[in-house]
């Protein structure tokens, strides 16, 4: 029995240089279990990479993780790449190593959603299915 | 995007529209007819499809790399389609294919659209090649379909292509021998890459072989070696090809093969279009006949509806 | 106590040798109250299975541990690895530690020299001087070791897909101090095979890349003795979600690998299997860790003994370094890390490691202030000087659970590694996907049983507090970025650019033509050619890994 009818596209991406990962790829799953199609980029990713992938790849989401710091100068460029490619419509949200002080700036610099260490799966999810059906019905 | 803005966005190339084109034809939007319908023909008739498939491991999402550098130095504007299976479980899946191909993800000219099979009975095969129609109007000559080469769907899908390749590495003792038999029937080419590693040579004679009495006829190369992380052996694999598409388009071969897809895929659409209504009148007759009667009294009442 | 035979001639023999060269910490070893404390406890019946299976410290298999004495001895290496932004505030930093008596020093890279970007690479965006120190040229190289004698330390280096520019680097600062390569010591870890499956800073594809892996092994046997060239980790692995066995068994089949790659290229197996250290993780299931670092000793020394045919005893002794478990420390209540660590820890010296490095309680946040730090190390002080378990060796072997567990471990590993050598060896299973798989099932099935809370993680799915106060946590400076870029500019301005470019033409011509490219490197780095421009002519020529 598939879960969902028409499945969401989501883009799950890595950006920057660190090779953690373990949660990108348990979210990537816990999404396909959940009948989300995952386009899986693979660690090592440019902002523009992720987000020109994003738009060929028609997404309802984009989903990153970083774990060595350096989210703060990663994710909204990401938001700022999708931008000047045609792409502001689709919603970002990000997750890793990430300080409760750094979130609000994230939210501001126009991400979805932040998720710190510690966020249950199930919360990630429903915050990915929120995000793609907003962007499909729109 | 409405479909006029769809269409005018694949003349212009822009990549949003083409995303969304194929992501409508997929999802089976209002707007999908219309737009299929008025697709550039002359660009679809003209393009090239590649089917590339093999065993996993065997390295063709790195040789469907190498393939898009070697026609990218040849200015040639590219698609890709690369397909996963869907977990018949949950309906979703993970579409990893793209990850060995991220060197073109910036350049405008790769487009590049990964798909799952969504468990469809043959559904796909018309979703993918739709896709294929949408991404030839958009410009892309060349097309490459790159799937796994197991199970009836994928084998469904790699149909779909005028010329299709092979791609083994060493170390796969097993699988060749039960691919062996299926080999013939579908691939053009046989690609053995990763041939700097030992037993390539054994692999491509035992090969050669299988292979000989095609290479007689028309004195084309059909067992290739390669070294697809390296990117060696591509532009000699590039030039039997392009020999081979010359040949196919003076014999006709090429457009008795379209010929066949498109009837495959209407097949397929006949069948995605009735299931529905069929499922329904199913409800009506007794449960207990053999299903072969069964088949044969609903298309009866089918025809007589009509 | 025993009066086997056996036992008597090592008492004799091994014991007798090591207590002459290294006398133990104390003359007695007491309880409180006086009562003494054994060296080494064995069975009061000696048997055939005991002997074949445990045997006696500092005796193959090594099951017991490396050395006659082990603590009682030395405790092991407290080994804090670190890395600080720039090359000059490390110096720093190392001088300080050297003053205080210390003989080995860690270094950290930033993530750009980890994966062969300049500091000016695009690439290297955010991220230069984060984790490590940024190294782009022979002279960062120069200013981490100022006024440091080379010859009198030894330097261990995180250093994989690189290595060998690196180490060239080192080479070359060590010889315009005016010390030659034969007496460097230290370590690099030069495990690239890992980076395929778990830590991800791979550059080249694997067949490339053990063909550096053989240039460092072969040049430094003949250059560099003293030197360890390589770390096999299996620390990542298990970073990455593997289980303990697992853990075990992809090392091993790496290290496998490697010997084989170096037997291959005409090395003789005595000649460089006493330079192969090991690294493993500390988690936190005491019992499973403690049988997992004896079962992977004892696995060691028999591959290398039946499979290669050492004769050396030391070429199957398996040294290995331990860091705990970083993927387990938990980002709510971190105090509770402390509790973790330091379990930890004892596991790992319960299974005999020769060096550790404890993590600090605010890791799961961000880099450790200097009070974490401390209190890391700390923790590896109690454990050596007040819990007592340094004092006897191999305090829990005869238990008869974790015997079964060493048994089990040993037994899972070597069907895991059978396995892969069926399905065409290391290499054929990294590019098919089969270990990267396995460990991804692994890591998949263990977060699922935390989601469901199954499995209880104290803070995080329990015992759970609202409104927990925030720790004060260390940022990097954002301006070592710029600084680092602006020296970089100023080095290729200064440089003999004409001398840079035939040096880096030679070195393609050797890369194409299959050469050992120590050589061509060293005399490249000599000229401050950059890691940046030395990896992308190698990535010309060997092809990028993606994955």
């Amino acid at each position: 029995m598939t879960k969902q009818q028409t499945p969401y596209r989501v883009l799950i991406g890595k950006p920057g240089l660190d090779g953690h990962d373990r949660g990108a790829k348990f979210i990537a799953r816990a999404l396909r279990d959940e009948g989300f199609e995952v386009i899986y980029t693979g660690i090592r990713r440019s902002a523009a990479e992720i987000a020109a992938t994003a738009i060929q790849e028609d997404v309802n989401a984009v989903g990153l993780s970083s774990l060595s710091g350096a989210h703060l100068r990663l994710f909204p460029e990401v938001v700022a790449e999708l931008e000047k490619r045609g792409g502001a419509d689709i919603p970002v949200l990000g997750g890793g190593v990430i300080p409760d002080e750094d979130v609000d700036q994230l939210l501001q610099a126009g991400l979805g959603a932040i998720f710190t260490p510690g966020t249950p799966a199930e919360t990630i999810i429903a915050s990915f299915t929120k995000a793609c059906r907003q962007h499909r019905e729109n | 995007m409405k479909t006029e803005d769809l269409l005018a966005g694949l003349n212009s190339h822009d990549p949003r529209a083409i995303g969304r084109a194929i992501s409508a034809v997929e999802n089976n939007d209002d707007c999908s007819a219309k737009l299929l319908a008025s697709l550039n023909r002359d660009a679809i008739d003209n393009c090239l499809v590649l089917g590339i498939t093999g065993p996993p491991g065997a390295g063709k999402s790195t040789l469907t790399s190498s393939i898009i550098k070697q026609l990218r130095e040849q200015q040639k504007r590219v698609g890709i389609i690369a397909i996963d299976p869907s977990s018949p479980i949950s309906g979703g899946a993970i579409l990893g294919d793209r990850i060995r191909m991220m060197d073109h993800a910036l350049d405008p000219d790769v487009v590049l659209r990964s798909m799952a099979t969504r468990g469809r009975l043959g559904g796909l095969c018309a979703s993918a090649g739709a896709a294929v129609r949408i991404m030839a109007a958009a410009g892309c000559g060349t097309i490459l379909i790159e799937t796994v080469g197991v199970g009836q769907s994928e084998m469904d899908i790699i149909r779909l292509a005028d010329i299709t390749m092979m791609v083994l590495a060493p170390g796969f003792g097993d699988d060749i021998q039960a691919m062996k038999a299926g080999l013939l029937e579908v691939a053009d080419f046989l690609v053995v890459n990763k041939s700097d590693i030992a037993g390539a040579e054994a692999l491509s004679m035992d090969m050669e072989h299988i292979f000989a009495a095609r290479e007689e006829e028309d004195g084309i190369k059909r067992v290739l070696q390669t070294i697809a992380s390296q990117h060696r052996g591509i532009i000699e694999l590039l030039q039997q090809i392009d020999a081979f598409a010359d040949h196919i388009n003076i014999s006709g071969i090429k457009r008795s093969r379209r010929r066949k897809a498109l009837d495959a895929e209407t097949l397929d659409w006949v069948s995605e279009m009735l299931q529905p209504d069929l499922l329904t009148l199913m409800q009506t007759l007794p449960g207990t006949n053999d299903p072969r009667l069964r088949a044969q009294e609903l298309i009866k009442i089918m025809q007589n509806t009509h | 106590m025993s009066t086997h035979k056996k036992f008597i001639e090592w008492q004799e023999k091994e014991l007798a040798a090591s207590l002459n060269r290294f006398p133990e910490r104390k003359e007695e070893f007491t309880l409180h109250g006086g009562a003494e404390i054994p060296r080494l406890a064995v069975p009061e019946h000696i048997d055939d299975s005991y002997l074949e299976h445990l045997g006696f410290p500092g005796q193959y298999p090594f099951t017991r541990g490396v050395q006659p004495t082990m603590y009682r001895g030395r405790f092991w290496t407290m080994r804090q690895y670190a890395g600080f932004s720039t090359a000059a505030e490390s110096n720093k930093r190392y001088r300080y530690l050297l003053e205080q008596g210390t003989t080995g020093l860690s270094v950290a890279f930033d993530l750009p020299t980890q994966i062969g970007y300049d500091s000016d690479d695009a690439m290297s965006l955010g991220e230069v001087g984060k984790v490590g120190v940024a190294i782009d040229t022979l002279a960062d190289m120069e200013l981490l070791f100022a006024h440091i004698p080379l010859d009198k330390i030894s330097t261990s280096m995180t250093i994989n897909s690189p290595a060998i520019v690196l180490l060239a680097m080192y080479i070359v600062v060590a010889e315009k101090q005016g010390i030659p390569a034969e007496k460097l010591r230290g370590t690099i870890q030069n495990d690239v095979l890992k980076e395929y499956v778990a830590r991800g800073t791979y550059i080249f594809p694997p067949r490339p890349s053990l063909g550096l892996i053989t240039n460092i092994f072969q040049w430094c046997s003949s250059n560099m003795p003293l030197f360890n060239t390589i770390s096999i980790s299996g620390y990542h692995i298990r970073e990455a979600g593997s289980t303990a066995a697992q853990e075990v068994a992809f090392t091993l089949a790496n290290g496998i690998t490697y010997v084989q790659t170096a037997l291959d290229a005409g090395l003789e197996i005595d000649d460089f299997a006493r330079r192969l250290a090991f690294f493993f993780n500390a988690s936190s299931n005491l019992l499973e860790e403690v049988a997992k670092f004896r079962a992977a000793r004892r696995l060691w020394a028999r591959i290398m003994k039946n499979r290669f045919e050492a004769q050396k005893p030391s070429s199957t002794m398996m040294r290995f370094h331990t860091q705990t478990a970083g993927s387990s420390l938990a980002a709510q209540q971190i105090d509770n890390n402390i509790v973790r660590v330091t379990l930890q820890a004892l596991a790992a010296v319960l299974g005999g490691t020769q060096s550790l490095h404890t993590n600090s309680r605010d890791e799961a946040l961000s880099l450790p202030t200097e009070d974490s730090v401390r209190t890391a190390l700390r923790t590896q002080q109690i454990i050596a000087h007040e819990s007592g378990v340094a004092d006897t060796v191999d305090p829990f072997a005869g238990s008869y659970y974790i015997e079964q567990l060493t048994d089990s471990i040993e037994l899972a590993a070597e069907e895991l590694i059978a396995k892969i050598e069926q399905s065409g060896g290391v290499v054929q299973c990294i590019e098919d996907g089969f270990i990267q798989r396995q460990i991804e099932q692994a890591a998949y099935e263990y977060q699922k049983e935390v989601e469901s809370g199954e499995r209880v993680i104290v803070g995080v799915n329990r015992f759970q507090i609202e409104g927990e106060e925030k720790p004060e946590l260390l940022r990097v400076d954002p301006e070592v970025e710029q600084a680092q870029t602006t020296a970089l500019k100023q080095i290729r301005r200064d440089r003999n650019s004409k001398e840079v470019t035939q040096k880096l033409v030679v070195l393609q011509q050797a890369a194409e033509s299959g050469d050992n490219l120590m050589e061509p490197i060293i005399d490249a780095v000599r000229e401050y050619a950059s890691l940046g421009e030395i990896c992308t002519i190698l990535r010309d020529v060997f092809g990028e890994y993606r994955d």
